[in-house]
């Protein structure tokens, strides 16, 4: 993806300020009160831009345009500012910005935090935000002493003129404020980088070790009243009949709410809202989903591979030629479950609704979605709605949906003062927006010596896109990812999709398709090889020819695995991906003993380009491998008649720390553009390790999860 | 009406006795650091200690605790100097955060009994604490820098 730098002017600046004066925001490690009233006696903060506040007492506000979800964009974007802007970042207080047009994302078409581009939409639009601050700050300064302004320079948070005299920012920042940003801002070289680029401390720790951190859950507000959601078990299901008077009888109980959404329950305190909601007692019309299972599903997924609905995504060479013509040739079909998302922190939002205002205070990946969301279930413009999105107890693509959002407004709105509502981790698990269940359809050939000469991938699956954005012109969008970049050299491909409903609402999880895509292509490379009679590195290293950045890191990932080296009952498997703009190789490194699976090492080696904050990418590799050890080994969400049957982490299982490989980690050093890294080293896990699984047993796993499959 | 001690202070607290003390906690004392994960004891993000031991909080109700001593994240130190806080800022150790006080937690109750663990010990002492984002790697490496931090002589 392409990130264009957004010309931070001084059009959006005015746009956005605009927002922000009518509202509050969140300080990072402030409680939400603190931050409430600012004294106006004192001389408010100048704004140099949509992103940088400097206070006359030099304190120095940047604002984030991208939720933080433990990703890092708390720290990894301030560092590009504060690269240019030439300020201690240990000064500098961070909040989330508010929905604004400055800070939309191109690359996502809105103010978006996902497919892992913050650092690529960053890049540039921060450290050119950052370069125009200085040079504003620096002309004011200029002008105050009457010298030119090449004669001054920036300094640790203020300005060296001559003679020795030095103004700070906060001296000169509402001068700075009322100056036209400079166009073409020179932006410093790799070389000139003093931050960018080192493993700089995360400016989110110190809260997030005291219990300081503000998520969503956290928000306090004064006569704030809590509230909790009954939803009907059965997916699409409604109220039917509700008797409320056991509930109602509940201490502490304030109302109770049926909505479209399900019957909202508002108390005092959480603990008698959960209480009340058990005494609750609902009759469900289950509607059309009461007969829907997993088995279903399947077979509705493999109906959908005959329907004729199949459209072309890519088509090179003449793959049904090849099929026929050459002597080996191989078909197999994999299969992918549905996922849940299972954030820590279970979906919650709160509001306080007033006469045509609404303050939101929600962890969300979606500003503008939760703004109109909101406005939507108040009766208000969205304009009447200010978002402070406080810290996200996780996001993986779950809190780019905003399914959460409209009872808690409905509850404030109803009540009359702020409302926080909160899911269960049971609602959590089975109200979920699931990653889509997928068959992926495949066949290749290769010639007399074992080259892959032709490759044919038909997906099936339901769109997540059709969901989220019904006027989508790409049916594509999001569903071939990955196989729509294959890095290997095959003469003729062919790469289809059908989309296939299956009565579940789906969306986008970490690494969205790259996952489900990686996995059947990367274990169908290993069969081939296998076919082939070639080492599975040595096959795909032939068919990366030209791609010297996707060799290196098969490379380095077969020497530092010890490739071929393995101990006696140690089994090594590989894959490769493309993703991000980033590439991935990891290698598995597993034993099994009487059936059981145990995995020892996970070697992983990433070229993502240019990095801001290593000891940050890194993170997010080792978050990555985790995330995906547990969707390979034990992620399904399964349903019956209707209803999600995994409620909460013991039949939802996670990986635990005793359960943790060994991790090698390795980021190869890169002077190219920066790919994405919050999602890239997913994908890979679940084919190193059924190829690994293979090479333990000749046996081929070609659906997911690897639990209660037979490894002998 | 149920008295208990919660960080050093004495307190009397009226709620409903079934009340989890995660509840009592969050929505009655403000002591929001404290996180609900999933209220059957399964993911450990409402670890605190109570007598000194690492209990999850989110099934232990309020008729339980009187005239006991509970500790959460806010009180395990001033100012962030507890080693295991010092060793998990040192390697930045949280992604989300959203378990972290509860890995604190756990972790600061095992170096409290064991102030040398093995990797088989914390494997048994922290394998209650999920952790989404997967940070495990980097919370073993910290639990072995906060026992190296441990001033000596303190150990019990």
């Amino acid at each position: 993806m392409s990130a264009r730098p957004a010309d931070p002017s001084r059009r959006e600046f005015c746009r956005s300020t605009a927002v922000l004066g009518g509202g509050l925001v969140l300080a990072l490690t402030l409680p939400a009160r603190a931050s409430r009233s600012r004294p106006s006696a004192v001389r408010g903060p100048a704004e140099l831009n949509a992103w940088l506040r400097i206070g006359s007492d030099d304190s120095i506000t940047m604002l984030v345009d991208r939720s933080e979800m433990g990703q890092g964009v708390y720290t990894a974007l301030p560092m590009l500012i504060a690269e240019e802007l030439e300020v201690d970042l240990a000064r500098v207080a961070i909040v989330a910005a508010p929905v604004g047009p400055a800070y939309v994302n191109p690359g996502n078409g809105g103010q978006v935090t996902g497919t892992s581009n913050s650092v690529q939409d960053g890049y540039e639009k921060l450290r050119i935000a950052g370069a125009q601050a200085r040079h504003m700050l620096i002309a004011a300064a200029a002008a105050r002493w009457h010298v030119d302004a090449g004669q001054c320079r920036a300094d640790d948070g203020g300005v060296l003129g001559p003679k020795g005299r030095r103004l700070s920012y906060g001296q000169l920042a509402m001068d700075a404020a009322r100056l036209t940003p400079p166009k073409d801002v020179k932006l410093k070289s790799r070389t000139e980088f003093r931050l960018v680029g080192t493993p700089h401390p995360r400016l989110d720790t110190p809260g997030k070790v005291d219990g300081s951190a503000q998520f969503g859950i956290d928000v306090r507000l004064p006569g704030m009243l809590y509230a909790v959601l009954a939803q009907c078990p059965t997916l699409g299901g409604k109220v039917s009949h509700v008797d409320s008077s056991a509930a109602a009888a509940v201490s502490g109980v304030r109302r109770i709410l049926p909505t479209d959404g399900g019957i909202i329950i508002v108390a005092e305190h959480v603990w008698q809202a959960m209480s009340a909601r058990r005494a609750l007692k609902v009759e469900w019309d289950a509607g059309v989903h009461h007969a829907l299972d997993t088995a279903s599903i399947g077979a509705l997924l493999e109906h959908g591979e005959r329907t004729g609905h199949e459209l072309t995504a890519k088509n090179t060479g003449d793959v049904a030629a090849a099929l026929k013509r050459e002597p080996h040739v191989l078909a197999s079909v994999y299969e992918l479950p549905l996922l849940a998302h299972a954030t820590m922190e279970p979906m919650n939002c709160t509001a306080d609704v007033k006469a045509g205002h609404c303050d939101l205070y929600v962890g969300t990946q979606v500003q503008q979605a939760a703004q109109q969301a909101a406005a939507e279930a108040a009766g208000l413009k969205p304009e009447q709605v200010n978002v402070i999105t406080t810290l996200l107890g996780g996001g993986f693509g779950r809190r780019l949906e905003v399914d959460f959002i409209p009872a808690a407004v409905i509850a404030s709105k109803a009540m009359g003062v702020p409302v926080q509502l909160l899911w269960s981790r049971e609602d959590d698990m089975r109200h979920d927006i699931y990653r889509p269940p997928a068959r992926e359809s495949l066949a290749a050939a290769l010639d007399a010596q074992g080259k892959l000469t032709a490759l044919k991938l038909h997906i099936i699956s339901p769109s997540a896109t059709a969901r989220a954005a019904p006027s989508t012109t790409d049916p594509f969008d999001s569903v071939i990812e990955y196989a729509d970049k294959i890095p290997y050299a095959i003469p003729s491909y062919h790469l289809s999709y059908s989309r296939q409903e299956v009565g579940v609402d789906v969306g986008y999880m970490r690494s969205v398709s790259h996952a489900p895509n990686c996995f059947a292509i990367e274990c169908f490379m290993d069969e081939l090889s296998a076919l082939a009679r070639r080492d599975p590195i040595d096959f795909r290293l032939a068919l990366l020819e030209g791609k010297p950045r996707h060799r290196q890191v098969l490379e380095l990932a077969k020497r530092r695995s010890g490739w071929g080296l393995a101990k006696s009952g140690r089994f090594l498997g590989v894959a490769l991906l493309e993703g991000y703009d980033s590439k991935v190789a990891q290698v598995a490194e597993i034993s099994i003993a009487g059936g059981a699976l145990k995995v020892h090492k996970i070697t992983c080696v990433v070229d993502c380009g240019a990095v801001v904050n290593p000891r940050i990418v890194e993170s997010q590799i080792e978050s990555g491998i985790v995330f995906g050890l547990s969707a390979a080994l034990w992620g399904e969400i399964t349903l019956a008649e209707g209803q999600v049957r995994q409620g909460n982490f013991n039949d939802y299982r996670l990986l635990r720390l005793n359960e943790m490989p060994e991790l090698d980690v390795h980021l190869v050093a890169s002077a190219e553009a920066p790919g994405g890294i919050g999602e890239a080293a997913v994908p890979p896990v679940a084919p190193a390790l059924c190829n690994a699984v293979f090479a333990a047993t000749g046996k081929r796993i070609r659906r997911l999860p690897l639990a209660g499959q037979a490894l002998a | 009406m149920t008295t208990l001690t919660v960080n050093e202070k004495i307190l009397t607290v009226d709620a409903a006795p079934d009340t989890p003390l995660l509840w009592v906690l969050r929505d009655h004392l403000g002591l929001t650091g404290t996180k609900y994960g999933c209220g059957l004891a399964l993911c450990g993000a409402c670890t605190v200690h109570v007598d000194g031991v690492a209990t999850r909080s989110c099934v232990l109700p309020l008729r339980a605790l009187e005239g006991k001593t509970v500790t959460t994240i806010e009180g395990l130190a001033q100012a962030r100097s507890h080693p295991v806080q010092r060793a998990w800022l040192e390697l930045d150790v949280p992604q989300c955060g959203y378990c972290q006080s509860g890995q604190i937690m756990s972790a600061a109750a095992l170096l409290r009994s064991n102030p040398r663990p093995t990797d088989a010990q914390i494997d048994a002492a922290m394998s209650g604490n999920l952790c989404r984002c997967g940070t495990y790697a980097r919370i073993r490496r910290a639990i072995h820098r906060a026992a190296e931090l441990i001033p000596p002589g303190s150990e019990e």
